[in-house]
């Protein structure tokens, strides 16, 4: 039991809730960008080796895309389906083998980001979907090769998609970061669970939520800003004579 | 500059296969604008598709300046595609992209870099009109405006041939007839060779050479817009001039004279009734310019049975106009395109 009541309470709470950011943001902000370097280019080859698209035959064989497309389509399956507290141990041999150890928030990074990308993969596959196949013939048609088409007309124009579809990645990669808490994985979870739950601090516990929150917050309210910046559709209030504005 | 040969298209197999394209052959000259017509679903996409191969035809040719495409590598495709531009029905311009971003993403694509895209990609905004608006995104665009974007991009390559499927198609009239005059200033100016799919038949009044009629995927006519009209019973010719239903006169004669180049000046009628002593009455008539030649048809009943106007027909056939006997009262002939009467009664 914490005394609230002490002389260096708050200083500890101040002490033990920067730490706990900053081991959240590390694990996140990692795990983040493994999850956008493998679960973009993820994404687009799932998309891409379906029937009919970009990269249906791969070096011109068709029956190696779809086996392309069946194996990465029962990973992101197996990812998206496994409980995440389950995936969390079931993965700690493979987190000792690349990390060395499974306890600490470096650790925490391998089965957040093994979890996040499958997850952000879907949301790539329906981002680029929602990309006019119209596009992807007019930038054929100027003599693209299936990299132009991917880095120049898929990515860019369904950019605001993305951004929205990794703000939720992330939101889900705090949610998961705290439960890697409890397994000593560090962060704002583990804030949590010892000193709110094991050590029955209301202030802590309460400390950590409004934390949290204001974390996702401030994302949330960036990835939206950022879509809202890089999508280009008319806008209903504007009619079709009106006088363009430079942006 | 385009030949395709016996080409055709399968969709699908089984019975669930849809002949899109049944054993086409098209010849498009060298700097002309050459018009397929159409109804919807009759295969004018898939054939123009073909030409760039978009659309991989299941079998047959397509030779586009010299190259066979249908023979070439991916990479070889590719860059023969850079001397083919394309316009869309749609535009398809990127949302992300200013009005030069887009004409900049086929020079990026072509491998012009720095400040010579930047120039280029002005230079053909300034070609198509639309200079003053390189730094507005499509949305803030009018459809006139897209598809000068649109022809723009098209044109960032270089290209000698210019395929348009139905760039018009969502436009209104008056916006079609600029962009229309834009093809034409295009195909002068920069020598291009155009190919465009349209189910206007205002759209290959206005600026074809050439023109076929596509129908259930096989070519029904084809060849110049002034042979064609001299093509006795060509179907083109009657939907590019139509007439409107033939009034059932008993006891008279309904003839159709052709003019195309120099007869359409003649002053046909006024020679026929001073010759000939006949009372004759025009029924319709219709006169455009098709690449800058007058022609047209025009409809007139002669008083008396074809038999008893046998010899002025024969003499206005003598003078190189092409007669068409299209009733004779009492038959009730009426021409394939029984559309709107537009032309008629002039
Ligand atoms: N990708 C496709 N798959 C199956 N059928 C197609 C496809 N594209 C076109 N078709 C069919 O081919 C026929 C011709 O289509 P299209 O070339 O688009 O005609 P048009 O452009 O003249 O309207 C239609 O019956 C259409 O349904
Ligand atoms: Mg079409």
């Amino acid at each position: 039991m914490i005394d609230p009541t002490a002389p260096d309470f708050w200083s500890g709470l101040f002490q033990v809730l920067l730490v706990g950011t900053g081991e959240t943001l590390y694990m996140v902000g990692i795990a983040l960008l493994l999850t956008v370097l493998v679960g973009l280019p993820l994404g687009i080859v799932l998309v891409g080796t379906e029937r009919g698209g970009l990269f249906a035959a791969p070096f011109g064989s068709r029956p190696l895309g779809r086996v392309i497309n069946r194996v990465l389509e029962f990973i992101v399956n197996l990812g998206r389906s496994v409980p995440f507290i389950i995936l969390m141990v079931a993965l700690i041999p493979l987190t000792r083998l690349i990390v060395g150890t499974f306890i600490g928030s470096t650790a925490a990074i391998v089965p957040l980001a093994v979890v996040a990308i499958p997850f952000f993969a879907r949301m790539v596959e329906i981002a680029i979907k929602e990309v006019d196949s119209g596009l992807i013939e007019a930038a054929e048609s100027l003599g693209a090769t299936r990299w132009q088409i991917v880095s120049k007309v898929l990515v860019p124009e369904s950019l605001s998609t993305l951004i929205l579809g990794l703000s939720t990645t992330v939101t889900s990669i705090i949610n998961f970061s705290a439960m890697v808490g409890t397994v000593a994985g560090g962060g704002l979870g583990q804030v949590a669970i010892q000193y709110g739950y094991q050590r029955y601090s209301t202030i802590h516990m309460v400390a950590v939520i409004i934390l949290i929150f204001i974390i996702v917050m401030i994302l949330q309210g960036t990835a939206t800003w950022l879509a809202r910046r890089f999508s280009h559709r008319a806008r209903p209030a504007r009619t079709r004579t009106s006088v363009p504005t430079a942006i | 500059m385009i030949s395709i040969k016996h080409v055709s298209k399968t969709f699908g197999s089984g019975t669930g296969a849809t002949t899109a394209l049944d054993d086409v052959s098209l010849d498009v000259a060298r700097g002309e604008i050459f018009g397929v017509i159409g109804q919807s679903g009759a295969g004018k996409s898939t054939l123009i598709r073909a030409v760039n191969l978009l659309e991989r035809p299941t079998s047959g040719t397509v030779t586009v300046d010299g190259d066979e495409l249908t023979l070439l590598s991916p990479d070889q495709l590719r860059v023969a595609r850079r001397k083919i531009g394309m316009v869309f029905q749609h535009f398809n311009l990127l949302a992300g992209r200013t009005a030069q971003g887009n004409v900049e993403l086929g020079l990026e694509i072509v491998g012009v870099t720095g400040a010579e895209r930047r120039r280029r990609s002005l230079e053909i905004l300034d070609l198509v009109g639309l200079g003053d608006k390189a730094g507005a995104y499509p949305a803030e665009l009018s459809g006139g405006q897209k598809q000068r974007v649109g022809i723009a991009r098209a044109l960032a390559g270089n290209p000698k041939i210019l395929l348009s499927d139905e760039a018009t198609s969502a436009l209104d009239p008056e916006t079609t007839r600029s962009i229309l005059d834009l093809v034409k200033t295009i195909n002068v100016q920069l020598g291009l060779t155009v190919l465009l799919i349209t189910h206007e038949m205002d759209v290959v009044k206005r600026v074809c050479d050439s023109a076929a009629m596509l129908e259930h995927g096989r070519i029904l006519e084809q060849g110049s817009i002034v042979s064609l009209i001299s093509t006795p019973g060509s179907r083109l010719a009657h939907e590019l001039f139509p007439l409107g239903e033939v009034p059932p006169h008993a006891g008279n004669t309904v003839i159709e004279i052709t003019f195309s180049g120099g007869s359409a000046d003649r002053p046909v009628i006024a020679q026929l009734a001073r010759n000939y002593g006949l009372d004759v009455s025009i029924l319709g008539a219709a006169v455009e310019t098709i690449g800058g030649k007058q022609a047209g048809r025009t409809r007139l009943e002669l008083p008396g049975s074809p038999v008893a106007n046998a010899a002025p027909i024969a003499d206005l056939r003598g003078q190189g106009l092409l007669v068409e006997i299209v009733g004779d009262g009492a038959a009730s002939w009426t021409p394939s395109s029984s559309s709107s009467a537009e032309g008629a009664h002039a």
